[in-house]
């Protein structure tokens, strides 16, 4: 690899760092990192294809008030590199290349979630800096220290990039020709089911009693294989614009207060 | 009588902009403090000239603030109405500003998280990560741009709208709006995840059911069949007329399964998982349990 490689590499991890914790463009979603990071090292199509597998599984991690996800940004960075390593002189990539970058993702996703919350503490210090720069009505050095802080953040994916950069490829090579058939075919087969922990995520969250039936027809409806996702989205809009429509018609409790079931007052009034 | 000021549209892009960074200080102490008062750096500099106001004007949004990051912009677009008040001499003190930020951040963030990431990011998402998979480079492009396009359009619109309703915008919160923005993406989310269970979770069970010797005239025939294009041309036809292609009809457990309900098992590993995770097990420890799973399944021969 050359040094520019590295650079942009590096740049890379700095942004996903930085939105892992801003949350904003999305360049730590593993979809964006590992497509870019595939794109700097000339292994785009291997980058993509394990972004969108990655996110697959990472499609219900978000941080929520204090609660943090694990991380997907040190996840899609440092298995990305790990992929383009072990890819370093061969042309093309195989099913099981992607499959063990997932594996070797997932652990990741947890050690990046230590090193989010250790920077998250280290913040605590930089804010008392600002404030003692507010009292001074310094508000240059307010903008500076909340930069720093910003920084901070794209350095911790930064870093490690960096140190995963410097493991020579044939090292990162003969320890992924190393795994067994049993191990990496088998590490496919949990990654298929691992994406179910993000939906049921995502699920808890939104279900009520309300919108199940919904779920439902959702399940039923996807074995129409010939409905993109596209497609199912827009029946998705317009099953929930009919549905808000109709509970109100039969609103009598008037500004939507949404007591009891809606739907059953339609019914009655038939 | 003093001149007005007032602040620019410029004003409010700056305000805009930095709101992109609102999380960059994010603390266990005060959250997104740091990043609220960076964000509203621009309309401080430009509304309180003396230092005294200055700092005090600081301090003031220094204080403890967390939402979800998008829906910041309508209480930044409030703020900064009711900061243009009182640098115009306004009776607005810092308990009204402070009351109008804590009180809407709690009903907002309950909006955000659904709405953007419980639906528009996870279906944005599943959209690009299934062309992705397939190798497209139009999957990243496609849920990279519209996100942005959609992230920017919400945080500019609401800002300005809270700029324009200022203080008057804490009395639509309890309207019907928010909630049925809330209701409908639910709906929606819970639509599109079912799908995505059923198409994206992949499970097969390996073992087979039943080896079932076919009647004669119902398997294609090959050693009959002369390997000429004329022979070729039969073969395919006997299949387009639904003959089988051995003479062993071969049914996987998965077979049977996908008769009964197709994603009928992915269903239930979804459930599961919800099951577990409302148990308070960590989804880490999860993800780590069904990769094991994975892997002794295959060893023995189940998956």
């Amino acid at each position: 690899m050359n040094i520019v490689t590295i650079i942009l590499v590096v740049l890379v991890a700095f942004l996903a760092g930085m939105e892992g914790i801003l949350d904003e463009f999305q360049f730590h979603q593993p979809l964006v990192a590992c497509t870019l990071i595939g794109l700097v090292t000339g292994h785009l199509e291997a980058g993509v294809v394990l972004g969108g597998s990655l996110q697959m599984i990472a499609l219900g991690w978000a941080n929520i008030g204090a609660a943090v996800a694990p991380d997907a940004a040190l996840a899609s960075v440092a298995s990305a590199i790990i992929l383009v390593l072990g890819l370093e002189g061969k042309t093309g990539f195989t099913k099981g290349d992607i499959s063990t970058a997932i594996a070797i993702a997932v652990p990741l996703a947890v050690a990046g979630l230590v090193l989010t919350m250790v920077v998250r503490t280290l913040a605590v210090p930089v804010v008392h800096i600002m404030d003692s720069a507010a009292e001074e009505g310094d508000y240059k050095k307010v903008e500076l220290w909340h930069i720093l802080a910003v920084v901070m953040q794209g350095l911790r994916i930064a870093i490690p990039a960096g140190a995963l950069l410097f493991i020579p490829a044939d090292v990162v090579q003969g320890a992924l020709a190393a795994m067994p058939a049993w191990l990496t075919d088998g590490m496919a087969i949990g990654g298929g089911m691992v994406v179910a922990v993000g939906y049921a995520m995502v699920i808890n969250m939104m279900a009520t009693k309300e919108v199940w039936p919904f779920f439902a027809i959702g399940f039923v409806v996807a074995a129409i294989t010939e409905i993109t996702l596209i497609g199912l989205g827009v029946l998705g809009v317009a099953l929930a614009l009919i549905y808000l429509n109709l509970s109100k018609m039969g609103g009598t409790s008037g500004g939507g207060g949404g007591h009891g079931d809606p739907l059953d007052s339609i019914l009655n009034d038939y | 009588m003093a001149e007005k000021i007032e602040l620019t549209k410029k004003d409010r892009l700056s305000v805009a902009w930095r709101s992109t960074f609102i999380q960059g200080s994010w603390n266990y102490e005060r959250m997104q403090n740091g990043g609220w008062c960076f964000a509203m750096i621009p309309a401080i500099k430009k509304l309180y000239k003396s230092k005294e106001d200055r700092s005090a004007a600081l301090k003031r949004h220094l204080e403890f603030f967390n939402t979800h990051p998008y829906i910041a912009s309508p209480i930044l677009g409030v703020t900064l109405a009711l900061e243009e008040d009182r640098a115009n001499g306004a009776p607005v003190d810092d308990v009204a500003i402070q009351g109008v930020k804590v009180g809407m951040m709690g009903p907002l963030a309950g909006v955000g998280d659904p709405v953007f990431w419980f639906t528009v990011r996870p279906m944005l998402g599943a959209l690009g990560a299934s062309l992705a998979m397939g190798g497209s480079v139009l999957g990243p492009i496609i849920f990279f741009v519209a996100w942005n396009v959609i992230r920017w359009a919400f945080m500019w619109y609401t800002q300005e709208f809270g700029y324009r309703a200022g203080s008057k915008i804490t009395e639509d919160l309890s309207g019907g709006l928010l909630q049925d923005v809330t209701k409908g993406a639910s709906i929606l989310g819970m639509f599109v995840l079912a799908a995505l269970v059923q198409r994206w979770v992949s499970i097969n069970f390996q073992p087979i059911v039943s080896r079932v010797q076919l009647d004669q005239g119902a398997y294609i025939e090959w050693d009959k069949i002369p390997m000429t294009g004329e022979g070729l041309q039969k073969a395919f036809e006997q299949v387009n007329s639904g003959l089988a292609l051995s003479p062993i009809k071969v049914t996987s457990l998965q077979n049977n399964l996908d008769e009964l309900i197709p994603g009928l098992v992915p269903l239930l590993l979804t459930l599961l998982c919800m099951w577990l995770l409302k148990k308070k097990v960590s989804p880490i420890v999860i993800i780590l349990g069904l990769f094991v799973v994975g892997i002794v399944g295959h060893v023995i021969g189940l998956l």
